[in-house]
């Protein structure tokens, strides 16, 4: 998709949100940060009314700011519990700006999914229990760069609408005459939209020849076609607001391209700034009489025409790896395990240990009667907090542990001993299920590398995709070590510890450019062997020559990583080995 | 319940937009997932079962299918004012509030208790405890009971279970095992019954649940998408229907949703009636030799949950058929594991009840 078409999409995208947040539930708006993303930010702010409050989500944002909690300063003062409202219930009846979502953590996911499903935010935190509507569009702002990081599946999955601002220069982005009351009069028309049995079926049909599994994106697809509709002034849903639901609900969550058909030879070209312009006088090309086959059709066509590029490279590429439905939930997590929190404990709260109010009031709950009289000045009951109450929180924390398993796949390292690299693979993943690791799959072969499982918890997946990973070409080992670094990069970045888990033969064959000659491929991969030694990254090789090579293990000592010719390891070997370079649990620690 | 009372009209000032939240979708609406609905309302028969827990796919109505549950579920008599929900006609059962006193207690018709546990709950509000409000204001140490207590005799409900803070869920674990909540902190010595049907639910691409926690649920079920268009069709047409009405649809179901709690009290009734022949249990026993399952709690929960289904049915013997159809949710999740096995497990259960069974 172009700058103007892209363009057009996003600001067709904030019109319909903002005529039904409320069944739309928000937007994933992939840019950067930028004027045309300031513009469009700022811009959909004026198609609400000013009373509609606008929050935005601090970055790293506690429970107690999210959720609400104990307001201390009102509970110090009357006396008795206070409960303060957290950002969710402030933006009640509005919307919430999350700026980086990629890097939005799961279980900060899961709770704006569970407001976003009911509609009011439910807590049950230090001794309170709290209850407050939220009813909250989310504009999920994914600033990510790269393929391995995504916004939260279980957030996107939710939203009826995404949008790219990446490819979109500022000289493109103009503003749609559309403001709050052209917004306000098509809220008046929504109730009155009809819906056809034709329209429903177009969407189901499209979203099934998209390859999209979930049954919510054809529900969003058909509330956003209803304020598609709305907009224009139409009384039923026609082949345009289907065709516009199609482009921005639907064909972002493409997984596979559908099976051309004669009629997608020539796709119907429709000028997507039509849409944009809205409170035109209906027009006739409402479904009525068209069939419901035809009409799926134009819709399907439409969508798939906006289907993104990069998608279409990706598929193309690797196949349709991504499961129906599948979000990309392994590649956005955890950045820092949430610890078990330990009792509290006495002390004070600086040096960034955070006062554990519950617990501090508790300590101090009965000693209010002696105090009393000789404290409180005036009639109005106060508390006596004094030093010796302060009860600081502490979390037992623990770096969470993510294996790289870096898999040698050419023709060198032979098609037997690929088989076996697999069952050590194997071996170490049921371990790593049992330490609950995550674990994250890179193979290299031919040419290149390729990141076949990003990071994840899921131990199926990666036993799946390395069962299905076929071999043979030349062995471009410093392409692997090179990818093994990135990813290792971003595992730290996230506050993970990463192991890596090579399994090669060591005989470098292909260079980083793509071409032969022994030599300089091995130079390259020495190269890139020593810069993981100067990170100091945890790593096993696992030797799968037959006899073991000198070569693979000069490359173990290049990057400081334990060598272990599997000829002689079993199971327990394995295991011990990458056990051994584990970094063991850090201690508990006041946080 | 008087200490939420006061908060909420403490907050009343601050929050006067009169915002509902989302209505909830009637259970007799949800189109297909039937092992999913059939688990659900087995648990709803037979409490004892042991839970549910239901896994699969984004957007299958999983989190609806149990918050729809709580609709169709028939009143229960409790003690009035009993903290715990104590059942009058259980006098080996009553809280140390109830047993105490002697006098006569009266009873109450309410609503079986659905309570969601948050994500982000912290433990004193799980377990119960100090009632901080009287220990500031009056200098009393009284106990204030927690989800564990509200959720006694009804249902718990944990969604993204495998998201849970592992210090909860091995709480949860003890308590749903030993039906008793006890709690030892800030000076309070206090034990309370809390019986409850654990219900979880989440998707397996979120991470792996883990494996203590799989084998202590009852039943166990795999949810999907459905693929067939008529399907998704209806699916989306009802939502539509739904969110655009819900009044009007909630009692446009109403007579469906009054027939299906009909069949669970009628369910209820007869469970206790409905018999076993030792045919059914060797059957039982047979099919789980030939799966290996670890321990006699898939036996047990096999044999309960296709009693309960029997009764459903309006049967008052449980036969084969009944054996065979909870199969599945009853012992997929506790067949000798290897995690990273290949095989789904759904198939090798049905492999074995066609061995059992002769196909």
């Amino acid at each position: 998709m172009t700058g103007p078409a892209a363009w057009a999409d996003a600001t067709l995208a904030a019109i319909l949100l903002a005529v039904d947040p409320d069944r739309l539930r928000g937007i994933v708006l992939r840019a950067r940060p930028g004027p045309v993303r300031d513009r469009w930010l700022a811009w959909f702010r004026t198609l609400f009314p000013e009373s509609v409050p606008f929050r935005r989500l601090p970055p790293g944002v506690g429970d107690e700011r999210l959720l609400g909690g104990l307001d201390l300063a009102a509970t110090l003062r009357a006396g008795r519990p206070v409960a303060e409202r957290g950002v969710l219930a402030e933006a009640d009846g509005g919307v919430l700006i999350v700026p980086m979502a990629e890097r939005i953590p799961p279980p900060l996911a899961a709770r704006l999914a569970a407001v976003l499903d009911r509609g009011e935010v439910v807590a049950e935190r230090d001794g309170l229990a709290l209850r407050h509507a939220a009813r909250i569009a989310l504009v999920l702002i994914d600033e990510s760069a790269g393929e391995d990081e995504r916004c939260p599946a279980a957030l996107s999955e939710r939203l009826a609408l995404l949008a790219d601002l990446t490819s979109v220069p500022l000289g493109e982005a103009a503003l749609p005459d559309v403001n709050a009351d052209t917004i306000a009069r098509a809220q008046q028309r929504l109730r009155a939209v009809t819906v056809t049995d034709a329209a429903v079926e177009a969407l189901c049909q499209t979203a099934l020849a998209l390859g999209i599994g979930s049954l919510r994106a054809p529900s969003l697809a058909l509330s956003a076609a209803r304020a598609a509709a709305a907009l224009h002034g139409r009384e039923e849903i026609g082949e345009e607001d289907l065709i516009a639901a199609g482009r921005l609900v639907l064909a972002p969550r493409a997984t596979v391209l559908p099976a051309p058909t004669e009629e997608s030879e020539a796709p119907p070209d429709r000028e997507p700034e039509d849409a944009a312009a809205p409170d035109r006088p209906p027009e006739g090309d409402d479904t009525e009489g068209l069939d419901p086959k035809a009409l799926a059709e134009v819709v399907l066509t439409a969508a798939a025409a906006a289907v993104p590029p990069d998608l279409l490279s990706a598929l193309a590429g690797a196949g349709p790896r991504r499961a129906l439905g599948g979000g990309k939930a392994g590649a956005a997590k955890v950045s820092k395990l949430r610890g078990a929190p330990l009792a509290a404990r006495p002390g004070l709260p600086r040096g960034g240990a955070r006062l554990a109010l519950l617990d501090t009031l508790r300590a101090a709950a009965p000693w209010q009667r002696l105090r009393q009289p000789a404290e409180a000045g005036g009639t109005r009951p106060h508390i006596a907090v004094r030093r010796e109450d302060f009860r600081i929180r502490r979390y037992r924390e623990r770096s969470e542990t993510t294996t790289i398993f870096v898999v040698d796949a050419s023709g060198s390292a032979a098609l037997a001993r690929l088989a076996e690299a697999k069952g050590a693979v194997e071996l170490l993943l049921a371990d790593c299920y049992v330490r609950r690791d995550r674990v994250a799959l890179i193979a290299f072969r031919g040419r290149g590398a390729e990141l076949l499982l990003p990071p994840t918890g899921s131990l199926v997946r990666a036993r799946r995709l390395l069962a299905a990973l076929p071999g043979g070409g030349g062995t471009p080992l410093a392409a692997g070590l090179e990818a093994a670094e990135a990813l290792a990069e971003a595992v730290l970045r996230r506050g993970g510890t990463p192991v890596l888990v090579l399994l090669t033969d060591g005989r470098a064959n292909v260079t980083l450019a793509g071409t032969g000659g022994r030599e300089a491929a091995e130079a390259e991969a020495l190269a890139a062997a020593r810069r993981l030694a100067a990170r100091r990254l945890a790593a096993v090789l696992i030797d799968t020559s037959t006899r073991p090579q000198a070569q693979a293990e000069r490359v173990a000592r290049a990057m400081g990583a334990r060598y272990l010719p599997l000829p002689y390891a079993d199971a327990a070997a394995l295991s011990r080995a990458v056990k051994a370079v584990q970094p063991g649990q850090t201690p508990a620690r006041a946080a | 319940m008087r200490h939420e009372a006061a908060l909420a009209a403490k907050r009343g000032a601050g929050h006067a937009r009169g915002v509902t939240p989302r209505p909830l979708f009637p259970f007799s609406a949800i189109v297909g997932q039937d092992e999913m609905k059939l688990a659900l309302l087995i648990a709803a028969v037979d409490q004892t079962i042991g839970g549910v827990l239901v896994f699969g796919d984004r957007g299958t109505g999983k989190s609806t299918a149990v918050r729809a549950l709580a609709a169709l579920l028939p009143p229960m008599r409790v003690i009035a004012g009993c903290p715990y929900a104590c059942a009058p006609e259980k006098p080996a059962g009553l809280c140390d509030v109830c047993r105490g006193g002697g006098k006569r207690h009266r009873a109450a018709l309410v609503p079986v208790p659905v309570v969601d546990l948050p994500l982000g709950a912290t433990e004193d509000r799980v377990v119960g405890a100090l009632d901080i409000e009287r220990a500031l204001a009056q200098g009393v140490k009284a106990f204030e009971p927690g989800l564990l207590a509200r959720a006694h005799r009804g249902f718990l409900y944990i969604d993204e279970v495998n998201l849970l803070e592992d210090h909860i869920v091995d709480l949860l674990l003890d308590v749903a095992a030993s039906g008793e909540n006890v709690v030892e902190r800030e000076g309070l010595s206090i034990r309370h019954p809390a019986r409850f049907v654990l219900v979880g639910s989440g998707n397996p691409e979120e991470g792996e649940l883990r494996p203590q926690l799989l084998d202590r649920f009852g039943l166990s079920v795999e949810v999907a998408t459905p693929t067939d268009l008529p399907t998704r069709v209806e699916v989306v047409r009802r939502r539509d229907a739904f969110e655009r009405d819900p009044a009007g649809f909630a009692a446009a179901w109403a007579p469906e949703e009054a027939k299906l709690r009909r069949r669970i009290v009628a369910a209820r009734r007869r469970l206790d009636d409905t018999t076993v022949p030792d045919a059914v249990i060797e059957q039982a026993a047979r099919l789980c030799l030939s799966l290996g399952t670890d321990g006699l709690r898939g036996e047990l929960t096999l044999v309960r949950a296709a009693r309960a289904f029997a009764a459903f049915e309006g049967e008052r013997v449980v036969a084969a058929p009944h054996l065979r159809r909870v199969a599945p949710p009853a012992l997929r999740h506790r067949l000798r594991r290897n995690v990273l096995d290949e095989t789904v497990a759904t198939t090798r259960v049905e492999r074995a009840i066609a061995e059992v069974f002769g196909a």
